[in-house]
C-alpha cells in the first residue's frame, strides 16, 4: 500500500463549494497527473480496497472519494454533472434516472451481461440484499424472526419491549430507504402492515444503514428494518450484539451501480476505473480482501427478489406516485 | 461454300438479358417493398407497447374526494423495457399544465383524445411520441388529462437494420436463382435451335430430305421454310443433272450419225477436192464430238465436285481398266501402254470423276506422243496414292506450263492436234476437289510427265 493516503475530509472546502461531504478521502500518489472524482453512497471503510487495488494497478491516476447520501447525489449530478468524473450509488432508481435523462456517458469495451447494465452506461457491480437485524439480546429466550410476518407477530405480541426500539429508514430522506420500500409494497401487502405496526410503535426513522446497525448493537433499538445487509455483515466486531436476518418470505435485493458523469473532463480515465470496478471487484470479493458483495457476472440473478435495471424504475420516482407512497407511509409509520 | 452471315445480338443474350434485367427490378422491388412493409409493422409494434402504456396511465386518474390521483402501475413503464434500453419520457398534463413527468415532452395537445404516435425530438435524441387524452369529470366541471410516453428508438433501429440486412439476402438469393434459372431458360430455349442446325450441318452432301424431327411450334414456319427451300433444291439439282444426261444424249448422237454418213461419202466420192473437205468435216465433227463430250465431263465434274462423294476404290484395278479400254486406240497409233502399280492402292474418292480424269490426261498422252513410243503410266502408294504419267512426245512448253490447266487453254504445239483445251482443267479439278494436286513437268530425257496425287 505504497500509495495509500488518507486525506480528512475537508469540511466546506472542497472543489463543489459549500457541498457538506459525509466524508471524503484520497487515494493514491496526490502528484498523480490524473485526478478522478469519485462521488460515491458507498461508506469509505466498505470500498477502500477497491479504490487501493484499482490505485496499485494505475499508478498515473489518484482518486479523491467523496461520500454523500443518494438523494444528494441525484442533486449534485443534475446541476453539476462536470464535477464529478465517476457517480456510484445504492439507490438503483436515481441512477437509472440519471443515465436515462443523459447524465451518464457510454463506457464500451467489455462485456456485461444484459442484466447487469443499462444502455452500456449504467453498471450495476454488487448484489445486496435488504435485511432485519435484531439485537440478539432483545430476543434472547424467543424465537428470532425470520419472516416479516414472524417479525409482525413478535412486535404484536411484546408491544412493551419494542415500544420506540423498532427502526427503519425514513424513506422522505433516504433514496435507497425509498426503493426498498418501494419495492417491498409491490411486492408484498405485508410490507403496509409492518409499517402500520412499527409506527404504533413508535418507529424510529434513520438516515442511513450505518446508524441502525449502531443503535441495535447498542441496544437503543432491538429490530431494524430494511438494513442494508452488506453493511451489517460487515460488522464481525458486532456480530455478538446483533443478528443479520435475511427474510424468508421474500427478499429485496439492491444492485449498486456506477456510471460515468456524462460532463466529465476525462471520460477514459473514468472508463477505466469503471472497467476495473467491474473486472476486478469479483476477485476482490473472493480473496475476502472486501466485503461488498459483488456481482458474479455469471450468475444471473433470481427473477423476482433482485430489482431489475429497467425503465419501471422511474415508477416511483414519478411525483404524484412518490407524493401518493410518501403519503401513504406516513399515514401509517407516523402516529 | 460458307459465306459469312451477318449477326444481330443473339437470342440468348437477348433473353439474359430481358430476364435478369427482370430480376434486378423484381430483387429490388421486393426489398424495398418487404422494408417499406416490415418497418410499418416494426414501428406499429412500438406504437402498439406506448399507446398501452399511455393508455395505462391513463385509466389510473381517478378523481378522488374532489382531488387528482394518478396511480399508474409499475407495468406502464415497466413495459417500455427492450433489449437495446431504450430511453423513456413520460409528461402527465392537466388541463395544460405539467402535473408530473418531463416537462419539455408536450402531448399532442390537450383537446386530441385520440392516439396520436409521432416520431419527434426530446433532450437532442430522436424519439417517438404517443400521446392521448381523457376527460374526467370533477364537481368543478370537467379537466383534461393528457399523457405523452415517448421512447428512443435504438432497438427499433435495430431490429431495421436487421430486417434491412434479412431483405437484402432474400433480394440477392432471390435475384441469384433468377439469374441462374434465366441462363437455364435461355439455354433450354435455344436448345432446339441449336438441334436444328447440327442435324443440317451433320447431314451428307446429297441429304436434301426435308427435316422430319419434331420442332418447337414457333420454329415451325422457319423449319417449313427451310423444307420447301431444299425440296426446291433438291429438284432443280435432279433437273440439272437430267439436263446434263440429256445434252450429252442428245448432241453425241446426231454428231456420231453425221460423222458416219460423212465417213460412207468420203468412201463414195472420187474428186480429190471433195475428198479433202470430207476429211475436215469428219475432222470437225470429232473435234466437235469431243468438245461437247468434254464441256459435258467438265459439267458434271464441277457438279460432282461440288458434292464429292468419296468411297473406296482400288486405284490400280481402275488405271489397269482405263489403259485397257484405251489398247486399241494406242496400237492405231503404234504406242504401247507400259502400266507400273502394285496389287491393290485403296483411296476415297469419287471413281467416275478419277476415270474421268484418268482418261483425259492418258489421251492427252496419246495425243502428242509420237508413233511406236512408250507412254509410262505409274502408281506408287507413299504418304498418298500417285499417280504419273508419261510420254515420249515434244512436253509442254515450258513458257505455258502455268496456264495450260486454266479452261480452254492449248499449248502452242497443240495445232493439229483435236482438244478443247479442258482436259487437264477437268484433271485438275477433280485433284482439288479430292484434296490432290496435279503437277505438270517436262521429262529430262524429253517428254511430259503429269503427276496426279491425292
Amino acid at each position: 500500500m505504497r500509495y495509500f493516503f488518507l486525506v480528512v475530509a475537508l469540511v466546506c472546502s472542497g472543489p463543489a463549494g459549500a457541498q457538506q461531504w459525509e466524508d471524503r478521502q484520497q487515494f493514491g500518489d496526490p502528484d498523480a497527473p490524473t485526478l478522478l472524482r469519485v462521488l460515491s453512497s458507498t461508506d469509505t471503510a466498505l470500498f477502500a480496497p477497491v479504490l487501493n487495488d484499482f490505485v496499485d494497478t494505475v499508478p498515473s491516476v489518484s482518486i479523491d472519494y467523496h461520500v454523500a447520501a443518494t438523494a444528494e447525489i441525484d442533486q449534485v449530478v443534475r446541476t453539476s454533472s462536470a464535477s464529478f468524473d465517476v457517480v456510484i450509488s445504492s439507490a438503483m432508481d436515481l441512477q437509472f434516472k440519471l443515465a436515462n435523462d443523459g447524465f451518464a456517458a457510454r463506457v464500451d469495451g467489455f462485456e456485461q451481461p444484459e442484466w447487469a447494465q443499462w444502455r452500456s452506461s449504467l453498471f450495476a457491480f454488487t448484489s445486496e440484499p435488504a435485511t432485519i437485524v435484531v439485537n440478539r439480546e432483545a430476543f434472547a429466550g424467543a424465537a428470532v424472526p425470520r419472516t416479516r410476518q414472524d417479525l409482525i407477530r413478535a412486535l404484536r405480541d411484546r408491544p412493551d419491549s419494542f415500544r420506540a426500539r423498532v427502526g427503519t429508514y425514513d424513506v422522505r430522506q433516504s433514496g435507497l430507504g425509498y426503493l426498498f420500500a418501494t419495492q417491498d409494497a409491490r411486492t408484498s401487502e405485508t410490507f403496509w402492515r409492518l409499517m402500520e405496526v412499527m409506527g404504533n410503535l413508535d418507529a424510529q426513522l434513520y438516515c442511513c444503514s450505518g446508524a441502525m446497525i449502531e443503535d441495535v448493537a447498542s441496544g437503543k433499538i432491538a429490530v431494524a428494518y430494511n438494513v442494508l445487509g452488506s453493511y451489517a455483515m460487515a460488522r464481525d466486531d458486532l456480530v455478538d450484539q446483533i443478528e443479520v436476518i435475511l427474510p424468508q418470505d421474500f427478499q429485496t435485493i439492491m444492485m449498486r451501480t456506477v456510471l460515468v458523469s456524462s460532463g466529465t473532463p476525462n471520460p477514459e480515465g473514468a472508463a477505466t476505473f469503471v472497467r476495473h470496478l467491474l473486472q476486478r471487484g469479483q476477485a476482490l470479493s473472493t480473496l475476502s480482501a472486501t466485503s461488498l458483495p459483488f456481482l458474479d457476472f455469471t450468475r444471473p440473478p433470481a427473477e423476482q427478489s433482485t430489482i431489475a435495471l429497467e425503465p419501471a424504475l422511474l415508477t416511483y420516482l414519478d411525483r404524484l406516485k412518490s407524493q401518493r407512497f410518501l403519503a401513504e407511509w406516513e399515514d401509517a409509520i407516523i402516529q | 461454300m460458307t459465306s459469312a452471315l451477318r449477326s444481330s445480338t443473339s437470342l440468348r443474350r437477348r433473353l439474359n438479358i430481358v430476364l435478369i434485367g427482370g430480376a434486378a427490378v423484381l430483387a429490388l422491388l421486393i426489398f424495398l417493398f418487404v422494408r417499406h412493409y416490415t418497418t410499418q409493422i416494426a414501428q406499429q409494434g412500438q406504437d402498439n407497447i406506448l399507446k398501452a402504456s399511455v393508455s395505462s396511465i391513463l385509466d389510473a386518474a381517478v378523481i378522488r374526494n374532489g382531488t387528482l390521483e394518478i396511480d399508474f402501475p409499475y407495468a406502464a413503464l415497466s413495459m417500455l423495457n427492450t433489449a437495446s434500453d431504450d430511453r423513456v419520457f413520460y409528461a402527465i398534463y392537466q388541463d395544460g399544465a405539467l402535473l408530473s413527468g418531463y416537462e419539455a415532452l408536450p402531448p399532442a395537445g390537450s383537446e386530441s383524445f385520440n392516439t396520436i404516435s409521432r416520431t419527434g425530438r426530446f433532450n437532442d435524441v430522436p424519439v417517438r411520441i404517443t400521446s392521448a387524452a381523457r376527460r374526467l369529470v370533477t364537481s368543478d366541471g370537467v379537466t383534461v388529462i393528457s399523457v405523452a410516453v415517448a421512447q428512443t428508438q435504438d432497438a427499433l433501429s435495430l431490429t431495421l437494420a436487421g430486417i434491412s440486412r434479412t431483405v437484402a439476402f432474400f433480394g440477392a438469393g432471390f435475384f441469384v436463382m433468377a439469374t441462374a434459372l434465366s441462363f437455364w431458360a435461355s439455354s433450354a430455349t435455344i436448345a432446339p435451335l441449336n438441334r436444328l442446325a447440327q442435324s443440317i450441318t451433320r447431314r451428307g452432301p446429297q441429304d436434301l430430305s426435308p427435316v422430319q424431327k419434331p420442332v418447337p411450334s414457333e420454329m415451325a414456319p422457319l423449319v417449313a421454310s427451310l423444307n420447301t427451300l431444299m425440296g426446291r433444291l433438291d429438284q432443280s439439282l435432279r433437273q440439272s443433272e437430267d439436263f446434263i444426261a440429256e445434252a450429252a444424249h442428245r448432241v453425241r448422237t446426231p454428231l456420231a450419225t453425221v460423222r458416219s454418213h460423212a465417213e460412207a461419202t468420203l468412201q463414195r466420192v472420187e474428186r480429190e477436192e471433195n475428198r479433202k473437205a470430207l476429211r475436215s468435216m469428219v475432222r470437225a465433227i470429232d473435234e466437235s464430238s469431243r468438245a461437247a463430250g468434254q464441256l459435258l465431263d467438265h459439267a458434271m465434274i464441277t457438279f460432282r465436285a461440288d458434292h464429292l462423294e468419296r468411297q473406296s476404290l482400288d486405284l490400280a484395278a481402275l488405271l489397269r481398266d482405263l489403259v485397257d479400254r484405251l489398247e486399241p486406240v494406242a496400237e492405231m497409233k503404234d504406242i504401247s501402254f507400259k502400266l507400273l502399280a502394285p496389287e491393290e492402292v485403296h483411296v476415297l474418292g469419287d471413281p467416275i470423276l478419277l476415270q474421268n480424269a484418268f482418261r483425259n490426261l492418258i489421251d492427252n498422252a496419246l495425243k502428242y506422243a509420237p508413233a511406236e513410243s512408250v507412254i509410262e503410266v505409274h502408281v506408287t502408294n507413299g504418304a498418298s496414292a500417285c499417280v504419273e504419267i508419261r510420254d515420249q512426245g515434244a512436253g509442254f512448253p515450258p513458257a505455258q506450263i502455268d496456264e495450260l490447266v486454266t479452261r480452254f487453254a492449248r499449248g502452242e504445239n497443240a495445232d493439229g492436234t483435236i482438244g478443247s483445251g479442258l482436259g487437264l482443267t477437268i484433271a485438275q479439278d477433280v485433284a482439288v476437289a479430292h484434296g490432290g494436286t496435279l503437277v505438270l513437268q517436262n521429262r529430262e530425257e524429253g517428254g511430259a510427265c503429269v503427276t496426279f496425287s491425292l
